[in-house]
């Protein structure tokens, strides 16, 4: 076991991509010779060469559009955008593009394709830098959605989903590049993409959490065995699409859920998830399901109202509570 | 001010630097009776659709090229098979110029699983890969960075082919026309963009829409060597594509055809066509690039009025046959609905 930051798992990653096949290249806004505005891909044009490791200009559909299309020419290319933000400039090839392709075709194309993106708040960076839009994504058919939550997950999604034929987005929370953990090397990395994980079993309650909001839902369990309450946590790890059966399965086990969830509140994931636990496991709760998201503003900027917003492991102490466990 | 310079003529790079458009070869008899067959069966085809949207047999949009054959006819005949094309929603044309059969198009029009799309496309989603045609794209503009990408994977990979990307007029105003140029200039990419202008973006008229509307000097911008040709003369845009895929194929980087065309028919099926003057569409009418084609062969001594019945009786024949084809053809099962939301095959399609 080696201890390694978040950020050198994934570009732990992104190098054994680089270096397993010769189709994959990198492309976006600064991941070159700035090393990546999250420092990500930093080194990696020195040790790959600059048709390997694109500097693009900022114009996130052409380049995202350019890897649709160097994809469907049998490239395996990686595409990094800045942050979930920015990616709605490119929303137009990745949902009408990259998403239909292959069923529009009838099967004959389809787009090998892996987008990287920053999500998340936490850092300050206010309401143009700092959304959680997993939840529109998760709405497309056609796209594959992954959160790595852990640095295994970080080191280790990348691979298989560049041997996935389809359009795959990663989504890295900001918060968690210089997240500090411990990642197998032995194992070359690799992890199943679908399957949701319980990253710490309990019997009381089942907060189900993904990306950011994983450790916050960790830090609540935590502080709410100090109050005699065994909570389950559970990582999504695949935002689309979802293993239902992992997180029924569980709370038909505790019987409450509570699901955490960076995004708004109104149409989000975790009004999914609440659907879902609703439809296959209604008769096994004791309470209703709970959620705690973002509060719906943008983003502010100013540290206490930014934490305001933002889901904090309090407010999960005081939803599980809320639900009598 | 602007560059001067006349019809087929370069202007921006390509005229400082003095290239010029070479004649090529390939404009024989027998060769532009092959061009001449090739711009009917587009019309013919896109007629017969007219009475098939009559009788609901096809749904949807329709969106027909009728006067705009030239422009498909001319590019598709001097790329090889390893090149790619990328279109647009009005891309029947493109489709039988580069190749799908008749049936295959036809029966996709129809919403039958023998389409090339299995049905999943219709009219404004024709795919064939065995033609390498990555689609008609309903999206303006959409196509041009799947066009740039194409092309990046030919370089990267080292192969030597073109990506020929089509859009119209209107697409010059999306973004994504202007990153795709800049982005297929700056890396110096092989693709040739052939802009059909027909001078109306659904019904909003060119002067309405662009601040600049010579569409080759925002090529020039992007330093993409850019030529006008008469888009309705089949004969100059072979001519222009040949040279400009020449120029692309050998490591010219991007080039761009603006190809002066016009449609004689509305936007679609349900445009009632109230922007534009008739008097207007009579004249582009004279310019017909179908007749004018034969009138030049005829001149010639190289059409005599019995090749030209035979030509269009095959080309009738051939519709008729499509036509029973589709509607011999079979409705996918709905049980299938869910297929190709994700890929049945294992690797990118190279």
């Amino acid at each position: 076991m080696t201890t390694t930051t978040y950020r050198e798992a994934l570009r732990a990653g992104l190098r054994e991509a680089l270096q397993r096949d010769e189709r994959v290249f990198l492309m976006g806004e600064d991941i070159g010779r700035y090393g990546g505005c999250y420092a990500v891909t930093l080194g990696l044009l020195e040790e790959f060469g600059p048709e390997r490791v694109r500097d693009t200009p900022l114009s996130e559909s052409a380049f995202v559009g350019a890897g649709i299309g160097a994809a469907l020419g049998g490239m395996r290319p990686i595409v990094e955008i800045m942050t979930v933000n920015f990616s709605l400039l490119a929303l137009d090839q990745i949902v009408n593009n990259a998403a239909t392709l292959c069923y529009m075709s009838g099967g004959q194309c389809n787009v090998p394709l892996v987008i990287r993106m920053t999500t998340g708040a936490g850092r300050q960076l206010a309401a143009q830098h700092s959304h959680s839009l997993e939840g529109w994504y998760a709405h497309v058919p056609g796209l594959r959605l992954l959160a790595p939550a852990t640095i295994p997950d970080a080191r280790g999604m990348l691979w298989p989903a560049l041997c996935d034929p389809d359009p795959v987005i990663i989504f890295e929370h900001g918060s968690l590049y210089n997240v500090e953990g411990e990642v197998d090397d032995d194992a070359g990395g690799a992890v199943p993409l679908t399957g949701a994980a319980v990253v710490r079993p309990g019997s009381d309650v089942t907060l189900i959490a993904y990306g950011g909001t994983l450790r916050t839902a960790l830090a609540a369990a935590d502080t709410l065995a100090g109050d005699g309450v065994d909570a389950e946590v559970l990582d999504l790890r695949s935002l689309r699409p979802l293993d239902t059966d992992s997180f029924v399965s569980s709370v038909t086990r505790t019987h409450r859920a509570v699901v955490v969830d960076e995004g708004w509140r109104s149409g989000s994931l975790s009004a999914e998830v609440a659907s879902r636990i609703m439809e296959h496991a209604f008769w096994d709760l004791d309470a209703p399901v709970a959620r705690v998201c973002s509060a719906e503003v943008p983003m502010p900027y100013a540290k206490h109202l930014e934490d305001e917003a933002l889901p904090q492991a309090d407010d999960v102490v005081r939803a599980v509570h809320e639900l009598g466990a | 001010m602007s560059p001067v310079r006349r019809t087929g003529r370069p202007v921006g790079e390509a005229e400082r630097e003095g290239a010029a458009v070479p004649a090529p070869p390939g404009e024989d008899p027998e060769h532009l009776r092959g061009l001449l067959r090739a711009m009917l069966r587009v019309r013919r085809f896109e007629e017969r659709c007219v009475e098939l949207y009559s009788s609901s047999q096809i749904r949807g949009f329709l969106h027909l090229a009728i006067g705009e054959e030239a422009c498909a006819v001319g590019v598709m005949d001097v790329l090889g098979p390893e090149d790619a094309v990328v279109a647009t929603y009005r891309e029947h044309g493109h489709a039988l110029a580069r190749g799908m059969s008749m049936r295959s198009a036809m029966a996709e029009l129809e919403g039958k699983v023998e389409g090339c799309s299995r049905g999943r496309g219709g009219s404004m989603h024709l795919f064939d890969l065995t033609t390498r045609l990555f689609g008609g794209n309903a999206i303006v503009g959409g196509g041009l960075p799947l066009a740039v990408g194409l092309a990046l994977a030919d370089h990267l990979q080292h192969r030597n082919r073109v990506t020929a990307c089509f859009f119209g007029d209107g697409a010059v105003a999306e973004g994504e026309f202007h990153e795709s140029m800049n982005l297929a200039a700056l890396w110096h990419l092989p693709v040739l963009f052939c802009c059909e202008n027909n001078l109306y973006g659904m019904g909003t008229a060119i002067e309405l829409a662009e601040s600049e509307t010579d569409l080759s000097l925002k090529a020039a911008a992007y330093r993409v060597p850019a030529w006008e040709v008469d888009g309705m003369d089949v004969v100059a845009v072979r001519r222009a594509a040949a040279g400009a895929v020449e120029a692309v194929r050998c490591g010219g980087g991007p080039h761009f055809l603006e190809l002066r065309t016009y449609r004689f028919r509305a936007h679609s099926m349900y445009d009632p066509d109230r922007y534009r003057d008739k008097a207007e569409v009579e004249r582009w009418k004279e310019r017909d690039p179908i007749p004018a084609l034969a009138r030049m062969l005829q001149g010639a001594g190289e059409l005599d009025d019995a090749a030209y019945e035979q030509m269009e009786a095959e080309v009738s024949a051939e519709v008729e046959d499509a036509v029973a084809g589709a509607e011999e053809g079979t409705l996918e099962p709905v049980e299938d609905l869910e297929r190709f939301v994700t890929s049945e095959r294992g690797e990118g399609a190279a």
